[in-house]
């Protein structure tokens, strides 16, 4: 894992404490750490039958559900397959479908 | 302006002059009245501030830690078992690096269920990453506070003020109160290199490895030792604004003392009357305050009691198992530096008062005694 901190705006070469800030704040980090690739199962959402109450995107904790067009849409880049979508849609509108690799 | 108040209260303006912009705070006995006070200065909207009542301690320190990370100058108070419920989050604003300061009143922990003075509360936080002061008077509180936030947004590193229940919180003293523009000109707005802000993402505190977590420690343990000078200097500038001085230890007749007394908090008070009393009666003894215990002032200690033939220190506050804390902690600045005998007393736990009369009779009993491993507790009825 690299962990790039920022100074001025740019992020630099960690080679010691001289070079990291105070304390550890990370440079966008939760952007550029695609946590898709630590999926095992793939939530699907069935717009047939979604209401859109978007308690899927109130619930998700990365947050990977986003409101596109008044629907929610998964963002399979952050989505960790945590299922917690789909326990909680009042519409059992969320199934999902193991990850080929 | 000079004014008569509760060492509370000094906690309170204190807070107001130092213009914090977060307040988040849970009501505990004997500090309650410092954010009761802090909340009607907001809602009379003579302080510019977010007043947040939360559900717990843990969520004062968690929303002062929020407030401190957007770069707000954020405060709390708590005592006890309040400040014990905080300690995890006490670890995460220190290792944050976040400038917060904390008002304590020290309160003994429970059980039995007490209210009154002990330190044990705010030693046993001392491995967090906080700075920590023991403020002796009103006064002290007061300038304490605004000396803390411009020694705390210096080095990135919270500051805990503890002084004891009802001797100093609830009693009234006279303080004098600098004038906002001198606090102004004193202490600039808090501007942080560093902050939680969305228009430049990044996430603060995320997992850590050990690629980087033990250099974090380090670069803590560097503002630790840069504190030391910090606290100095900012000290010196307060006193050339104010008149009034403030350094981490505060020797009393020292100079030629046979025995110095090491003591904290309020019982530091007692102890410069307990000195005077025993000078007269022509007993060369002196008193050094620890006012800061965080970072440890070991140069500072070293520099009074070099050449004094025995130390006694009087500690409100015990490690079970062992001893008083600032006893252990003197002993350990001693090892290898110079070799002066330590006699160790317990005093005043859970409340009990500590006279002038016990702090002549504990420095009569020091002066004559010569085996320093023995700790004594003083008055306890057997
Ligand atoms: S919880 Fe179910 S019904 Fe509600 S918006 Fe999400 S998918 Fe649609
Ligand atoms: S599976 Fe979990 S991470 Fe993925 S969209 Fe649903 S709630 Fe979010």
């Amino acid at each position: 894992m690299v962990i790039k901190f920022q100074k001025n705006d740019k992020p630099v070469k960690i080679t010691g404490a001289k070079d990291m800030p105070p304390m550890p704040a990370a440079l966008g980090s939760m952007l550029q750490n695609k946590t898709g690739s630590w999926r095992n199962v793939r939530p699907i959402i069935d717009y047939e039958k979604c209401i859109k109450c978007f308690i899927c995107w109130k619930i998700c904790p990365e947050p990977a559900i986003d409101i596109v067009d008044e629907l929610p849409v998964i963002n399979y880049d952050y989505c960790k397959g945590c299922l917690m979508c789909m326990e909680e849609c009042p519409k059992d509108a969320i199934s999902y479908e193991k990850e080929g690799k | 302006m000079k004014k008569t108040m509760m060492g509370n209260f000094a906690a309170s303006w204190g807070a107001q002059l130092s213009r914090v912009q977060v307040i988040a705070a849970y009501p505990i006995t004997p500090q309650t009245l410092i954010v009761e006070k802090l909340s009607e200065i907001v809602a009379d909207g003579e302080l510019d501030a977010k007043f947040i009542k939360v559900e717990s301690e843990h969520s004062a320190m968690a929303a002062c830690i929020g407030a401190s990370a957007t770069g707000a100058r954020a405060y709390t108070a708590t005592s006890a078992q309040g400040l014990a419920l905080m300690h995890e989050m006490l670890h995460w604003a220190g290792l944050a690096r976040l400038p917060i300061v904390m008002t304590n009143v020290n309160r003994a922990m429970a059980p039995g269920w007490s209210i009154w003075a002990d330190q044990n509360d705010s030693l046993s936080q001392r491995d967090t990453g906080w700075m920590q002061i023991y403020a002796s008077s009103a006064q002290d509180i007061l300038d304490s506070t605004i000396i803390g936030y411009k020694v705390s947004e210096q080095v990135l590193l919270p500051t805990l003020i503890s002084f004891d229940a009802f001797f100093l919180s609830h009693t009234v003293e006279v303080v004098d109160m600098p004038d906002i523009e001198l606090v102004d000109k004193y202490l600039p707005p808090y501007n942080p290199e560093y902050k939680l802000d969305v228009k430049d993402p990044r996430s603060f505190g995320a997992l850590t490895a050990e690629e980087y977590y033990y250099e974090f420690r380090y670069k803590m343990q560097e503002a630790m030792d840069k504190a030391v000078d910090v606290i100095k200097e900012a000290g010196k500038e307060y006193e050339k604004l104010t008149g009034r001085a403030y350094k981490l230890v505060h020797p009393y007749r020292c100079e030629d003392a046979d025995l110095i007394l090491v003591t904290s908090g309020t019982i530091a008070e007692t102890t410069n009357v307990a000195v005077d009393e025993l000078r007269a009666e022509g007993k060369k003894v002196g008193n050094l305050r620890i006012r800061v215990i965080r970072p440890y002032p070991k140069k500072e200690i070293l520099e009074v009691i070099k050449g004094v033939k025995k130390l006694a220190v009087i500690d409100r506050n015990i490690s079970p198992g062992y001893s008083g804390i600032f006893s252990q902690e003197l002993k350990s600045a001693l090892y290898n530096e110079v070799n002066i005998p330590v006699r160790s007393y317990i005093a005043g736990l859970g409340g009990r008062d500590v006279k002038i009369q016990d702090i002549k009779d504990m420095a009569n009993d020091a002066l004559k005694n010569d085996s320093p491993n023995d700790l004594i507790w003083k008055g306890v009825k057997l």
